[in-house]
């Protein structure tokens, strides 16, 4: 279908230099000339779709890769069942960082609370920016009775690890964490499952910071014991 | 989560739910409209299933102007209320609205508008709800003053209707529910249904509820099988104009005339 390209000629045709330079400066392999034309141009787009979907300054999956992330999310769930969690953690008090210790620092922190934070999930979990200093996670078939756990793991490690700040300076944060399950089998969306992430945040924050805040899963799972109940006795015995 | 009472009396709100779709769910709603019509009640039908609506198809009703129209401002509220065969109105969705399938804020608004709009002009008001649970079906039941759930025999069906009793106690803080049991076999079957279903509520929802309280599922009537529903349903027609002397049109009445007591 594709017309065909002669060596080099659609490379020399785009305006790519500015592409290039984008990956060269994040720190991307550029690809190799060798290759040929198609495989060349491929991995330049992938590489910008890589860097389109990562937080420049932490590295960690930005906004657009989250909500493309929880949407997907939502859908299985949906359709499969499976729980899932979605955390909102905020750094408390961040402004007296940069206020004390200047924005260079400021960035430090964040850096080193991404690294914080993907230490404490599996691979198969979602770590974002979520703007500022707020980060959220994404974390496929987690049961509700190990939520709170999950949260906590997160906030002890942030508080416990001080971060090197300057050749002798450290500081020590604390994060506040909201969460919220995603309705098992139920056809939801990507914004509310945030906002009532976002309203057990607000809550761990009115409580006095430092706390993990976590909203009672919805209940539509039906059990082997209450189907069991349900169809149990004689009656309704021919029914299955 | 409801709108403070105003001062003009306002419509009874009743969301008719199930969980599973295709038990009748919006074929009873149709013809409890109806019935409660001919007990002189101004009834409004409301596609709550935004997403998957099927009001028009079972009444047979091909509307120029539907709720799509009335979010996006190309129509009024008024233009998009419908007289309907047996004598109520219908507010009707409009099928395939998949960006409506999901619960945005501005569903969200103008649900809550639309219902407190037209609440002062009927005496009652019933929220047909979409097939299986989603945050729309949720929301619009959030808004119902009382919920039905209508069940079958069959086992998913109970399954499903289970499941939604389950997340509306512990979700929505319902404590009394209307049960009607359809396509029931025999006679009773329905009241056996209902105790089995309250058995395990008691068992394991009530449990879990922190204010103490006990969920009551209220038994409204049941339908039996009836091959007089599957005409009415294959003519697109309303069972209670159709067939009004038929065993399933007869307890729809009946029930009809229970809520309206």
């Amino acid at each position: 279908m594709r017309p065909k390209i002669e060596p080099n000629f659609a490379a020399a045709a785009l305006q790519l230099d500015g592409a290039l330079l984008l990956l060269q400066q994040s720190g991307h392999a550029l690809p190799d000339r060798a290759r040929s034309e198609d495989a060349w141009l491929q991995a330049v787009i992938d590489g910008l779709c890589e860097l389109s979907s990562r937080d420049a300054l932490t590295g960690l999956a930005n906004r657009r890769h989250f909500e493309l992330t929880l949407a997907s999310e939502v859908d299985r769930v949906a359709r499969a069942g499976e729980p899932a969690l979605v955390l909102m953690i905020d750094i408390d008090h961040f402004k007296r960082v940069n206020d004390a210790h200047g924005h260079q620092s400021g960035d430090l922190v964040l850096k080193a609370i991404a690294v914080a934070l993907s230490e404490c999930v599996r691979p198969m979990d979602t770590v974002a920016r979520f703007g500022g200093e707020e980060f959220a996670m994404i974390l496929p078939n987690c049961p509700p009775s190990y939520g709170l756990a999950v949260a906590e793991r997160v906030r002890a490690h942030v508080g416990a690890h001080p971060i090197p700040i300057g050749a002798a300076e450290e500081v020590t944060v604390t994060v506040s964490i909201g969460g919220a399950f995603a309705p098992q089998w139920v056809r939801s969306s990507p914004l509310l499952w945030v906002e009532r992430a976002d309203q057990q945040l607000y809550r761990a924050k009115s409580e006095g910071r430092n706390r993990a805040c976590l909203e009672e899963p919805m209940v539509s799972h039906v059990s082997a014991e209450e189907k069991g109940l349900l169809f149990g006795t004689s009656t309704f015995a021919e029914l299955g | 989560m409801k709108a403070a009472a105003a001062v003009a009396p306002k419509a009874t709100v009743l969301a008719v739910t199930s969980g599973k779709g295709g038990v009748g769910k919006t074929f009873f709603s149709a013809n409890l409209a109806a019935a409660l019509a001919r007990l002189g009640e101004r009834v409004l039908v409301l596609d709550a299933d935004l997403g998957l609506a099927n009001l028009d198809v079972v009444l047979n009703l091909h509307p120029k102007i539907t709720l799509h129209d009335v979010f996006t401002g190309k129509a009024s509220l008024d233009e998009a209320i419908l007289p309907a065969p047996g004598g109520f109105s219908v507010l009707l969705a409009g099928s395939g609205l998949v960006e409506y399938s999901r619960l945005t804020p501005h569903v969200r608004e103008q649900l809550v508008e639309i219902i407190d709009r037209v609440a002062p002009r009927f005496d009652r008001i019933l929220l047909d709800t979409g097939a299986g649970i989603s945050d729309v079906v949720l929301h619009a039941i959030s808004l119902a003053d009382d919920v039905l759930v209508i069940a079958t025999p069959e086992p998913t069906s109970m399954t499903d209707a289970y499941a939604t009793i389950k997340l509306l106690a512990t979700q929505q803080g319902r404590r009394a529910i209307r049960i009607v049991v359809n396509q029931v076999s025999v006679a009773g079957e329905g009241r056996t249904i209902r105790n089995q279903l309250q058995l395990v509520v008691d068992r394991f929802v009530t449990p879990r509820l922190d204010d103490g309280s006990a969920v009551a599922l209220e038994m409204q009537g049941e339908i039996p099988t009836d091959p007089a529903v599957r005409e009415a349903v294959q003519r697109r027609t309303l069972l209670l104009d159709r067939l009004p002397g038929s065993r399933a049109a007869l307890a729809v009445a009946a029930i009809a005339a229970r809520m309206a007591a």
